[in-house]
């Protein structure tokens, strides 16, 4: 295992991907890999895509490797597709829109299945932006899975957030809720030549401009809402989506400049936190409870009523930790 | 320790844009349990071998209705072996004529499928001879 992160720090890109792996089957002694590589991370810009599904993430993610490759940039994706919550498999179909990448060593694309996790990633995206940290990606693009409302997990990992829309997908009132609407460090409106874009194009810019200030800084950012061109239309496409880039990097330095980025790296860092610590503590309990037969009978007991899930997560509680919150 | 879930990548390499039964495998994998990464049409060896590696997967299955596959399905095997990553799988299938079925296996194709070939019978096939590696 030691020679995993090794491997993964002289560039080996199989090797890289077999660690994301490890971390997704949640393979024993894996952190001795991410601790040999933890060191040398935090160096590439991570931008988000989110949206919902068919909104064109793939495609846009595609146009935008283009047009960082364009600029000697290097990307690194990690594209997310949900995982079956009866068979556990997935189809990972992503990556058939950036196919033309495929042989380019300066692109490094990763599909993720999100194996059960709820917020629109999966857990190992966490893990999987270090890895391509350390392979030297200038730029991390991480697609969520096509989201709702509110898997906005996103937001712990990305220094910049894109959320892309389509027209025709609700009324105003979706644009006044909380969730996923609030988290854009940049519109994309996609698909603009449809009807309804200008509609939604108002609507957006209404939206933004009753949005305080979510970095508090006296020059904030203001969110930026831009239209993309049909796919339909290569040139037109290319083009906005070089205006996308540039908008993206001129956010990413906004951050440099008002010394924010450190504040979005303790919020990562939280998140990766809690993360391991889910992982290490929750989940061997879980797979004992499974493994052991008992989870099946605590099923049948509340079942038949004669106990309930609160009751029962007590007793596990009593009986796995030494020391609990409140107790000690 | 969690189980090792299966991986495998699903590929149409040459000038061949009928993807029916591969999208057809791409939904019967998934339902067995499987991670699919499906590319979609005329892919070159080259660029499935460099996919292979990028996505860590146990198993690569190729698809090819042309009549390229003398060509094509070796290619891939042979990229794959080039890399180190000759523990990787590779299976094909289509309308192969028998004949060309023991030349393929001495590339380094796994096995073939060929017509008539259930979804049950592959799946049972990858479950009983692709194990992920540690």
């Amino acid at each position: 295992m030691k020679e995993l992160g090794k491997r993964v720090l002289a560039g080996d890109i199989r090797a890289a991907s077999r660690l994301i792996r490890n971390l997704e089957d949640q393979i024993t002694d894996t952190y001795i890999a991410i601790q040999e590589i933890f060191k040398e991370t935090g160096k590439s810009h991570v931008i988000g895509i989110t949206g919902a599904p068919g909104a064109g993430k793939s495609t846009l993610t595609d146009e935008l490797i283009a047009a960082y490759r364009k600029q000697d940039k290097t990307v690194g994706v990690l594209a997310v597709d949900p995982t079956s919550p009866f068979t556990g498999g997935a189809l990972l179909g992503d990556r058939i829109r950036m196919l033309r990448h495929a042989e380019d060593p300066g692109v490094f694309v990763r599909s993720l299945a999100t194996r059960g996790a709820m917020g629109g990633i999966s857990k190992a995206v966490g893990e999987g932006i270090h890895v391509m940290d350390v392979l030297g990606k200038d730029k991390i693009i991480v697609e969520t899975v096509g989201v709702g409302q509110q898997e906005v997990e996103i937001i712990n990992h990305a220094h910049t957030v894109i959320v892309v829309l389509v027209p025709g997908m609700g009324d105003e009132i979706q644009a006044l809720k909380a969730g996923l609407m609030e988290i854009a460090d940049i519109f994309v409106i996609n698909k603009a030549d449809r009807e309804g874009a200008g509609k939604l194009y108002k609507e957006t810019m209404n939206m933004v401009q009753m949005s305080r200030d979510k970095y508090g800084v006296s020059k904030g950012w203001v969110t930026p809402v831009l239209l993309v061109e049909s796919v339909l239309e290569p040139h037109k496409f290319a083009e906005s989506v070089e205006v996308l880039r540039d908008k993206i990097d001129e956010h990413y330095q906004f951050l440099i400049d008002n010394n924010l980025i450190s504040e979005r790296m303790r919020r990562k860092t939280a998140a990766e936190i809690t993360e391991a610590i889910w992982g290490s503590v929750l989940a061997p309990v879980l797979e004992q409870l499974e493994t052991s037969g008992e989870m099946k009978r605590m099923i049948d007991r509340c079942l038949l009523k004669e106990t309930d899930p609160y009751s029962l997560a007590e007793e596990i509680a009593q009986r796995f930790m030494k020391q609990r919150p409140g107790t000690s | 320790m969690a189980k090792r879930r299966i991986r495998i990548l699903l590929a149409k390499p040459g000038l061949d844009g009928h993807d029916r039964g591969a999208r057809v495998l791409a939904r019967s994998f998934r339902d067995a349990g499987f991670e699919v990464i499906y590319t979609g049409c005329h892919q070159t060896p080259e660029q499935i071998v460099a996919t292979a590696l990028q996505e860590d997967v146990d198993m690569v299955g190729l698809s090819c209705l042309s009549g390229a596959h003398n060509y094509l399905y070796p290619a891939v095997a042979k990229g794959l072996q080039e890399n180190g990553a000759g523990d990787i799988v590779v299976v094909g299938g289509g309308i192969i004529p028998e004949k060309d079925i023991p030349p393929l296996k001495a590339a380094g194709l796994k096995e073939i499928f060929t017509p008539g070939a259930t979804l049950d019978s592959i799946n049972e096939w990858i479950a009983a001879n692709v194990t992920p590696k540690e």
